[in-house]
């Protein structure tokens, strides 16, 4: 029984309040830092309950990635922005027509990528390439941006499927993996078995890339904006339902031929998932803002936030499971402290 | 419901005055603050922070609708803007003169993102006194254009004669007569014309009597609020404008008095937009139903149909049912059939 159930154990209690003032669009966690992201000019830095505002773009945030030693932004003020731990921000790349960064990603060793338009760059943080900007054309506007976690790859979705882009391998071609449909983000699964990618429609495209074969993950009620992995990689999280919905990836197949593992089914959708560091839980948050922690298998729920009406935008667990961030659309942030 | 940003969609040949209406209602002193979406920058001669440029991406739905389209520019920069919410008060999204308003439109019914925090306001269209008549018969787009439209600007009235302007909006009143029509030198219009309109909102749907067609004391700011009904034959006179009829766009309008059977007319109505649809532009309906004391309402775009139940009918009014299609090579008596075969 999800919700307003009085049964229900609830670490709401555990929950301190920070104020935002604008939109959350995301949250990370720099070491002991929480770094809320704001949908306008600035991230919001609380450490050790101290909050402090780090002013980041001209405009718009529009994307935000973490490696758990910065936070880079893109905005619509055309620029890539890295927070460090300390709050000091660099600006790794200003787009000279001042367009709009529409996604950022940071991938294995420190690389960022970033996208424009039809245009993704990458930037390697070591090599023959370190510091130069790659370009790849995409053939329409590039719709999410994911780094393989083996090799110096990056997944770029689009328009009719998604393109694998090799960036360091001088005369590699890049790789597209057609769908039909526009694709809105995108994941490789922890083994780099996978691609997975968001559709506009409410669906989920995947490929098995060894063989490029197609998989289809339906039924969802709204499109799906948020996706993650389960610690083990056996599941794959996703919003876009009024369960939780976990589809499985143990086997070689993945999830062909599958039905998911539904949870925590709620009155509203879900909105944000976020899987524990280590352990079978999932963070949980809906669009009236409730947060649930749920356990795998058995779909144990913990109350974490009680419904408040914004939609939950952010939710990030620390990097040992100790903590869990939330922001909502209303600029309510929290952290949650299980330790 | 009322915190949604609104969303006037201006479309309009090349060359008739969209970006002279644009520069208008940027440059007026009317206390708003609009965020534009362009095609291309540089036409604007106001300086704002919030113009943004679009690549007008229509994509298509793997929803089983083949003409079901959407802007993909749209979702995301409308995504982008709305993190700005507070900084505007509305939005405008100015397409290329060659650009087809339904997938725009459209966007707003598919993408619950989008159609959550804004709401589609209007489709006004600019068209050129002097060239449309030329476009509507070598240009599928004018013609598109024309039949969305909610409004309707005839613009660079200057440049023809009143016989000719007559025939301009004889024109566009066969295949439109729906639309509010407006009468102008460089767009020189009241922008309470043209933005905050509530075209899209079901609440609005009753308003669809065809506008009266009157030209003999026609002004520039002419307001056209007087619903006149009128039959509608082809090839009469009414108030002095010469009735045109459009080969390939019409509108169908049908009206009963008995109330109709719920169970006949769903299937009946999904069914024809289902068939129908990349033909059927625009539809609109109140309709009563039997045992039913509120009216329901719907419109439609395509094969898209959004409906609800509205407030009671009045013990005074004639419950009526009326339901108008707006389409390409529709077949009236098809229809007709359809709809009098919904009857309780």
């Amino acid at each position: 029984m999800t919700q307003s159930s009085p049964d229900t154990p609830s670490v709401v209690e555990r929950t301190r309040h920070y104020q935002a003032d604008a939109t959350i669009v995301d949250v990370h966690f720099l070491g002991t830092s929480a770094v809320f992201v704001l949908g306008e000019e600035a991230v919001l830095m609380v450490r050790e309950g101290e909050s402090r505002r780090v002013a980041t773009h001209g405009g718009a945030v529009l994307a935000a990635a973490a490696d758990g030693e910065r936070v880079v932004t893109g905005g619509d003020d055309g620029r890539v922005v890295a927070t460090d731990v300390a709050g000091v921000i660099t600006t790794l790349a200003a787009d000279a027509k001042q367009r709009w960064i529409d996604h950022v990603a940071i991938g294995p060793g420190g690389a960022v990528a970033w996208s424009a338009g039809k245009q993704a760059f990458v930037r390697a943080a070591k090599g023959p390439n370190k510091s130069a900007e790659l370009i790849f054309e995409a053939p329409s506007t590039v719709g999410a941006l994911a780094f393989s976690p083996k090799g110096f790859r990056l997944a770029v979705a689009h328009y009719n499927g998604a393109t694998l882009w090799f960036p360091n391998a001088a005369g590699a071609e890049p790789e597209t993996l057609p769908w039909r449909g526009s694709h809105l983000a995108a994941t490789f699964s922890p083994d780099g078995r996978f691609l997975i990618t968001a559709m506009q429609e409410p669906t989920l495209h995947g490929w098995r890339l060894a063989d490029r074969k197609d998989m289809l993950m339906q039924g969802y009620a709204a499109r799906v904006h948020s996706l993650d992995w389960t610690a083990d990689g056996k599941w794959l999280a996703s919003s876009g339902s009024t369960q939780l919905i976990l589809w499985p990836f143990q086997s070689k197949g993945g999830p062909m031929g599958k039905t998911p593992q539904v949870l925590a089914p709620g009155q509203v959708e879900v909105g944000m998932v976020a899987c524990h560091p280590t352990q079978g839980v999932v963070a949980v948050g809906y669009v009236d803002g409730l947060i649930l922690l749920v356990r795998l298998p058995d779909g144990a729920e913990i109350l974490a936030r009680k419904p408040a009406g914004a939609p939950v935008t952010g939710l990030r667990w620390n990097q040992d499971g100790s903590r869990v961030a939330f922001g909502t659309e209303d600029g309510g942030a929290g952290i949650i402290d299980l330790g | 419901m009322s915190d949604k940003v609104p969303v006037t969609v201006l479309t309009g040949y090349l060359g008739a005055g969209k970006t002279t209406l644009l520069n208008r209602i940027l440059s007026e002193p009317h206390g708003q603050k609009y965020a534009v979406i362009v095609n291309e920058f540089g036409e604007i001669g106001i300086d704002n922070d919030l113009v943004v440029g679009a690549d007008e991406e229509v994509f298509e739905m793997n929803n089983g609708c083949i003409c079901c389209t959407v802007r993909g520019d749209l979702v995301r920069i409308i995504d982008g803007l709305m993190r700005r919410k507070g900084k505007f008060d509305a939005i405008i999204v100015e397409t290329t003169g060659l650009a087809d308003p339904a997938p725009v439109a459209q966007t707003f019914f598919v993408d619950e993102s989008v159609g959550r925090k804004t709401k589609l306001d209007a489709v006004v269209t600019v068209a050129d006194a002097k060239w449309l008549k030329d476009r509507l018969k070598d240009a599928p787009e004018a013609k598109n254009q024309i039949a969305f439209a909610d409004v309707i600007i005839i613009n660079k009235i200057d440049l023809v004669s009143a016989a000719e302007l007559d025939e301009v909006e004889g024109r566009i009143r066969a295949i439109n007569p729906y639309a509010r029509v407006h009468r102008t030198e460089r767009c020189a219009v009241p922008l309470r014309e043209v933005l905050g309109q509530n075209a899209f909102d079901l609440d609005r749907v009753m308003e669809i009597e065809p506008e009266f067609l009157q030209t003999q004391n026609h002004d520039h700011d002419h307001d056209h609020h007087d619903h006149h009904g009128h039959s509608h034959d082809h090839h009469h006179h009414a108030g002095g404008l010469k009735h045109y009829h459009d080969e390939e766009m019409q509108s169908v309008s049908l009206k009963v008095d008995q109330p109709l059977d719920p169970d006949k007319f769903f299937p009946w109505v999904q069914t024809l937009v289902q068939t129908e649809g990349q033909n059927i532009l625009r539809c609109k309906g109140i309709l009563s139903f039997k045992g039913d004391a509120k009216r329901f309402v719907f419109q439609g775009v395509h094969m898209i149909l959004d409906g609800d139940h509205q407030r009671e009918w009045k013990s005074d009014e004639a419950r009526t049912s009326r339901i108008v299609f707006i389409g390409r090579n529709l077949s009236e008596e098809s229809i007709r059939a359809g709809f009098a075969g919904c009857l309780a």
